[in-house]
């Protein structure tokens, strides 16, 4: 069957920000499908309010819309559009819940827009709970045992139908808090009247415990002709309890006998069948019994998924394009297999020779407070993906990959002394955490058999023994030693993936000394192919893996080549963004005519996929594998200057040892990085920096402080995404800071800066050739300074800063550029006091807000910026004007402490937000209320407004109160700030701060009597003070900001609520370059 | 300890690896498969006879092996070769190692080698006369061993794995449901299975569809056969070329002109194509995985097939009563045929799976509605 020709347009729905469980892998899945279906002739509509993905790039679709995920705002889109059918399943749950919303309330019917790939009934059997559950029982299929129940007699009477132990969920509680497992009476009466009292509908769950069952997960896609392909099988290394997101999992699954694994490909399919996916790609869960073999279907999803992501990246069978082709009504057999060349088609199951890895990457170090240990609810905030040919080398790939400074299996606990030790390694065992595999290996080491581990675990003993043959073979090596690390042992030892840098820890040498030994017995890994087929047939599709065998099947060409590092795996602080700036590196280097190679790791994203470059090599970005990559394929060119940190971290030992890095050189980039050179720059310049110092112990940094005075900026010297940065008010905080801060600087200096207290920050970000600048925009953000700029709203254009102003910021930042010799892309960091111009740091290289003034000024950057960089000068390219645009775009951060209960959700100088959104409307007001719709706050328009500031904040309290007295608020203020607003003239009834006694402004939270919350705090004491505020505010989901500056914005949009306008990309683009 | 092993291929490549299973050496024809489970069915299927496989996939025996997963009472493969045997077995159904179950076979197997490059140079060359030595073997006596092998074309291998004696079979399908002893009283169906080399799993799924089976050797005769009073013939899979079994095809010959259902696989459906008058090539490296796709010429339907076949059936030479039903969408080559005028068909790849995917499990509920339907019209016939 061909396509459809009785549709012509296509509305698809993208995932919004980027929070935890739901990433960039939607922007891979949304940027195929709309290829896809460009490439058929239809006309693509797009919305999505994350600017930073590929899929909102102005080619990617007929019409784009960066507008809130949020059914009124599709509405309106749908209203000027008129599109023929609407494709939910790309986008993630956002995207089928705002497809569910428009069909609710009647707006897919009242303009005719008809839903494809899963219906309305689809989605709801997989997503209820009890539709599912009924659904599968028909089909003959099991679900785990559930009861629900409302009072303790009920659960007491029903919970013999499930067992002992008994897992106990309340309903609709934050993160799941409340529940917990019970192995007896006593425990189930103690913790369903606990989770009863915690439900705010005093509902429980009651389920059969299925901890320790191994988990599988099958991805499938099916045609409207009922062909139903498996595209992989995933096994997770970790057993049941820990959430799939959060899981080490494994394609394709090892545990399985054909008997097993072809009983859960029939399941699959007759889940499929039954739920009614009509077309498209689905995900279904399985746990399975390691003693009996007993299978039970978790769940399913009608949608492509994080694990489809996953599955395409490890098989190379890209389902979310096929999917988006299915909807529009072809079958399997009529599409062909992209990476046979078009030999093979795409009905077949993809046959992989290799084991593909996937680590998540977690930041619990960001979180302090937060609950570490993995459970149901998914913590990680990315993942690693990498191949081996054998399962100790892609594990080994994987973890010396993630960045978390380990580069295989370091150790942790290196001996028990005693029962507390021995106790602890039992508990990171048991529960585990972000390391459980260092762990494993641990114990490993101190003699745990496999039986030992598996007890303790659940991980499947196959798992274990790979990982105990590891343990042995480090042994080997140690014994070895340096002198006795013969070719034999090195051979062995980097066939089980074992890294050089690694080996170099065991033998205590340095990493460029096992690299030079194993170069002089000219051990070097190969590169295969992925090919679906295990070379069942030949392909000409360059996506490569290392490994070390016999043949190379690299075959590079002699063709002028750009290799680009990309990003690894995402964390808070490197995200998306920086791999929107990859690939448009490599789209325009193609563009010009190179060879473009792509060298990741990250499954999630666009420049994985196989051909958004003309080589991808799916590698970990380690100085041995890039170099060895260096080697292969010596690429006239390096980038190290898109992809974030990662990259950069290797600039320069890469070129010490020959990398051409083109653009901006190491040399630069480590001068705007070094605080010494840099501050001798900033004064030959005659620049103005903040007040600082540089302190290596305590004593030191508090004889240095008055010379900077207070508040000041304490930091390490060398940080990332604000890591481990505080704002300290006096010589206390200062001190107890220094204390702590000791194990995080290892004992290199920290940093002392003069904070800029109500300070207007702002960014800059331009491409330089090396002679002219091109400024790509000012931001001006919305939060003051002290919230890390990844944090912080802003706007393009600047809302409140005066012309000349903004001509001494361009000034400022054309001067750097070209003291710095940048060429390429750069960003700078001001901040404005009383009219003065101070320079907070300057970043010769791509930053997080790239992607966001591209999509605000219309000009692509960081193609330009690539292009720049291989030598086409600003004035070739035709790009030497700023351009300022006649409407606003402002950036709002999106953050994810409704998934860390426990966790303070205050702004400050350190990064916490997981993604961003941009909304664009002609007022500030109408931007920012599109952004905040965008990023989930759903902005109240009337009620009480309590008002909690601190003293320095006290005057623009009274504005602020103006303001939202205006919007028709009721105030309530706390006393100190009461009486200020009563010696303005603004009336208020006051409430009590928790220490002032009973009722409280934490009671008013929870009777629901506060819409809106405005608390700003200062030094330790009274954030800690002001805690109960503000988690209570993220518990029942009220509106709470904690600046005064995001208050008064938020007046401005309440007003633009209710008539927001929605733009056409294009359009804009247009406007703006006319 | 880990003793050394070498394979060699006809044209001279040679593999160092290490012997994971028994010692000595063996010849064959190499070819590899791509299915990524089943390595104990695929070792015990005696289309294997005379080959040594590659299985593709790195990690092999994994799970162990056990008594239920054999497609006949022993290892047929000539040897086996691997990039990775594993170290432990993990499976609730595990009764014994894959090591112990290789040297227990006497299956002689190389690990540790780099079997993409094997493949990529079957997939270049085509099949591969091979040879596995273990112990210190000396390359160029492999290379000499390996070319010694003559080939599997014009090879009548049916004949060498068949059954000395005809057996009743009565055991159904044991996994994910109750295992289920057939009794004779009742089944209705009497199907006389010709063995040229019968996979297990084909005698299991027609006893769950109450089929009482006997199964003969390759080279019985048509009368005997006849004189059994078969509900419905059946013709298995098995090794070697097809041409030289002009026995078989006699018989076959015989069988359609009665009516009696007849259903063939693999080899059996290439000996029905012969029957019918078509010819049989030999492809360059056949088909060997369980990922292959096959369209139903009829409804469209695209079906996920394992394969294990080195000979095809000509589409070109098939007679005018006989219709092409599948094609594999692989490489367009002829995957099923069913007669226009008497109840014969024949699929070329492996619907009883074992290892593979059961997409086409329906094609046995075809066998059986043929039978029911000659015995309506032949007890009509008697009343």
């Amino acid at each position: 069957m061909p396509k459809r020709t009785d549709i012509d347009s296509v509305l698809i729905i993208g995932a919004g920000p980027i929070v935890i469980g739901q990433a960039c892998e939607f922007d891979y899945s949304g940027a195929q499908a709309c290829k896809a279906l460009k490439e058929e002739g239809y006309r693509v509509i797009l919305v999505n309010s994350n600017p930073a993905t590929i899929m909102t790039d102005p080619e990617m679709a007929d019409a784009i819309y960066i507008e809130p995920v949020h059914w009124t705002v599709v509405q309106q889109i749908i209203e000027k559009e008129r599109p023929d059918a609407l494709l939910p399943t790309m986008g993630g749950q956002t995207a089928l819940n705002c497809a569910l919303d428009l069909a609710r309330e009647g707006v897919l019917e009242k303009y005719n827009v008809e839903m494809i790939a899963a219906s309305r009934e689809a989605i709801d059997m997989a997503e209820d709970r009890e539709l599912f559950r009924e659904a599968m029982t028909e089909i003959g299929l099991e679900v785990a045992k559930a009861v629900i129940a409302h009072t303790l007699e009920e659960a007491l009477q029903k919970q013999p139908e499930i067992g002992f132990p008994t897992i106990i969920r309340p309903s609709f509680t934050l993160g799941g808090s409340g529940g917990g497992i019970a192995y007896n009476r006593e425990e189930l009466e103690l913790i369903v009247g606990h989770g009863l009292e915690m439900s705010p509908t005093n509902e429980v769950l009651l389920e059969e415990s299925l901890l320790g069952w191994k988990e599988f997960e099958m991805e499938v896609v099916r045609d409207r002709n009922d062909n139903c392909i498996i595209v992989c099988a995933i096994e997770n290394v970790d057993p049941m309890g820990v959430h799939t997101g959060d899981s080490i999992t494994v394609a394709p699954a090892q545990t399985l006998t054909d008997k097993e694994y072809q009983r859960l490909r029939n399941a699959s399919i007759e889940v499929l069948r039954k739920i009614g996916v009509e077309t498209g790609g689905s995900n279904v869960q399985f746990a399975i019994n390691p003693e009996d073999g007993r299978v039970l279907v978790i769940e399913m999803n009608p949608r492509v998924s994080r694990s489809s992501a996953l599955a395409s990246k490890a098989t190379g069978f890209p389902i979310a394009k096929i999917a988006a082709k299915l909807a529009i009504g072809y079958t399997l057999d009529e599409l062909m297999n992209d990476i046979t060349g078009g030999a093979t088609p795409a009905s077949f199951e993809p046959s992989i020779d290799y084991v593909v890895t996937k680590i998540p990457r977690f930041t619990f170090e960001k979180f302090r407070g937060a609950n570490d240990r993995l459970t149901t609810q998914m913590k990680s905030v990315g993942e690693i993906m990498a191949i081996g040919r054998t399962f100790q080398e892609s594990l080994q790939k994987a973890m010396r990959g993630l960045e978390t400074g380990i580069t295989g299996f370091d150790e942790i606990t290196t001996t028990i002394e005693n029962e507390a030790d021995r106790d602890r390694l039992r508990d990171e065992l048991r529960m585990p955490g972000a390391d459980r595999l260092r762990y494993v290996a641990d114990a490993m080491r101190l003699g745990y058999s496999i039986d030992d581990v598996a007890r303790l675990t659940r991980i499947d003993p196959w798992f274990l023994a790979q990982i105990e043959d590891l343990m042995a073979t480090e042994q080997q090596i140690q014994d070895a030693g340096f002198s006795g690390l013969n070719a034999t042992l090195l051979r062995s030892a980097k066939r089980k993936g074992f890294s050089d840098a690694r080996m170099a820890n065991i033998l205590g040498v340095a990493e460029t000394a096992v690299r030079k030994r194993r170069l002089e017995h000219h051990l070097r890994p190969v590169y295969k192919r992925v090919d679906t087929c295990a070379a069942e047939f030949s392909t000409t599709t360059a996506y490569l893996y290392s490994t070390y065998e016999e043949e190379c099947e690299a075959e590079p060409s002699d063709r002028p080549k750009i290799m680009i590092l990309g990003g690894g795996p995402n964390r808070i602080g490197q995200g998306i963004e920086f791999d929107y700036c990859c690939v448009h590196a490599a789209m325009a280097l193609r563009e010009s005519g190179y060879e473009t190679i792509m060298v990741n790791c990250n499954p999630e994203t666009v420049s994985t996929d196989y051909d958004t470059s003309d080589r991808l090599y799916f590698e970990s970005l380690t100085f041995e594998d890039v170099m060895e990559l260096i080697h292969k394929e010596k690429p006239k060119g390096v980038i190290v200057q898109f992809g974030g940190q990662t990259p950069l971290k290797l600039a320069r030992d890469l070129e010490a040892a020959g990398a051409p890095i083109i653009g901006t050189t190491p040399n630069s980039i480590d001068l705007a990085e070094d605080r010494r050179r840099f501050q001798k720059l900033v004064d030959s310049l005659g620049l103005k920096q903040p007040p600082n110092r540089t302190a290596s112990n305590k004593a030191e940094a508090l004889a240095l402080s008055p010379e900077v005075g207070f508040p000041l900026v304490v930091r390490p010297s060398y940080v990332l995404g604000g890591r481990a940065m505080e704002v300290v008010h006096n010589q206390d905080d200062l001190a107890s800071y220094m204390d702590a801060a000791i194990d995080v600087s290892n004992n290199s200096p920290v940093l002392l800066d003069r904070f800029l207290d109500l300070a207007i920050e702002v960014d800059v970000d331009c491409v330089c050739d090396g002679e002219h600048v091109l400024i790509g925009g000012i931001m001006e953000h919305i939060e003051q300074a002290g919230v890390h700029s990844g944090d912080s709203g802003c706007s393009l254009p600047p809302f409140s800063l005066s012309d000349e102003i903004q001509r001494e910021l361009i000034a400022q930042s054309i001067k750097l550029a070209k003291a710095l010799n940048v060429v390429g892309l750069m960003n700078v960091q001001f901040a404005i006091q009383n009219n003065v111009v101070y320079l907070l740091e300057v970043n010769p290289r791509a930053s997080r807000t790239i992607p966001f003034v591209s999509k605000a000024i219309g000009i692509p950057l960081a193609k330009i910026a690539a292009r720049v960089m291989v030598g086409e000068s600003l004035a070739q390219q035709g790009y030497v004007n700023q351009r300022i645009p006649g409407y606003f775009s402002v950036k709002e951060a999106v953050f994810p402490f409704v998934k860390f209960p426990g966790v303070d959700p205050i702004l400050g100088p350190e990064m916490k937000s997981t993604g961003e959104v941009m909304g664009i409307g002609r007022s500030f007001g109408e931007a920012y209320a599109k952004a905040q719709l965008a990023s989930g706050v759903i902005l109240p328009r009337q009620g009480n407004a309590l008002l909690s500031v601190r003293d320095r904040d006290k005057d623009g309290a009274v504005e602020l109160a103006r303001l939202l007295v205006a919007c028709g608020f009721d105030i309530v203020a706390t006393h100190g700030t009461a009486q200020h607003l009563a010696a303005a003239g603004i009336s208020c009834r006051r409430a009590n701060k928790v220490r002032e006694g009973r009722p409280h402004i934490v009671d008013m939270i929870k009777n629901g009597e506060i819409d809106l919350i405005v608390n700003t705090t200062e030094d330790k004491q009274a954030i800690v003070e002001s805690q109960s505020i503000r988690s209570e505010a993220v518990r029942r989901g009220v509106t709470y900001y904690t600046t005064v500056a995001a208050g008064v914005a938020t007046c401005k949009a309440i007003e633009h609520l209710d008539n927001v306008e929605v733009n056409r990309l294009q359009d804009l683009h247009k406007e703006v370059a006319a | 300890m880990v003793t050394p092993a070498v394979l060699a291929l006809q044209d001279g490549t040679i593999f160092d690896g290490t012997s994971v299973g028994a010692d000595g050496k063996t010849i064959g024809e190499v070819v590899f498969n791509t299915a990524m489970t089943g390595y104990q069915e695929i070792l015990t299927d005696p289309s294997y006879c005379r080959q040594i496989v590659t299985l593709t996939y790195p990690h092999i025996g994994n799970t162990g092996t056990n008594s239920e997963d054999m497609e006949s009472s022993r290892t047929h493969a000539s040897g086996l070769i691997i990039r990775d045997s594993s170290m432990v077995n993990s499976s609730w159904r595990s009764e014994r190692s894959f090591s112990e179950f290789l040297r227990q076979g006497g299956t002689v197997a190389i690990a540790d080698i780099d079997t993409r490059k094997l493949t990529r140079i079957i997939r270049e060359k085509g099949a591969q006369s091979g040879c596995i030595m273990t112990g210190d073997a000396n390359p160029d006596t492999a290379v000499a061993h390996a070319r010694k092998f003559p080939g599997i074309a014009g090879m009548d291998l049916a004949k060498i794995v068949t059954t000395n004696a005809p057996y009743q079979w009565c055991y159904g399908t044991f996994f994910g449901r109750r295992p289920r002893i057939l009794s004779r009283r009742i089944a209705p169906y009497h199907v006389v299975a010709y063995d040229f080399g019968i996979k297990r799993n084909i005698l299991r799924l027609l006893s769950d569809l109450d089929c009482r089976m006997t199964v003969v050797p390759a080279k019985t005769a048509a009368d005997e056969v006849l004189a059994m009073a078969p509900d419905g013939i059946f013709l298995s899979n098995g090794p070697g070329d097809p041409e030289p079994c002009v026995y078989a095809i006699a018989a076959i010959r015989e069988f359609l002109s009665t009516g009696i259902p007849v259903f063939g696989i693999c080899l059996g459906h290439q000996l029905l194509g012969l029957a019918a008058g078509a010819s049989t090539i030999k492809m360059k490296f056949g088909h060997h995985g369980a990922n292959h796709p096959v369209q139903d010429l009829a409804t469209g339907k695209v079906m996920i097939t394992s394969q294990n076949h080195g000979f095809a059936v000509d589409e070109s030479t098939l007679p005018d009563n006989v219709r092409a039903t599948h094609r594999s969408l692989f490489d367009g080559s002829l995957q099923g045929i069913e007669f226009a005028d008497r109840p014969a068909f024949s699929f070329q790849g492996h619907p009883e799976a074992s290892p593979g995917p059961h997409d086409l499990k329906a094609l046995f509920d075809r066998f059986i509605l043929n039978m029911d339907a000659r015995k309506l019209t032949t007890r009509r016939a008697v009343i």
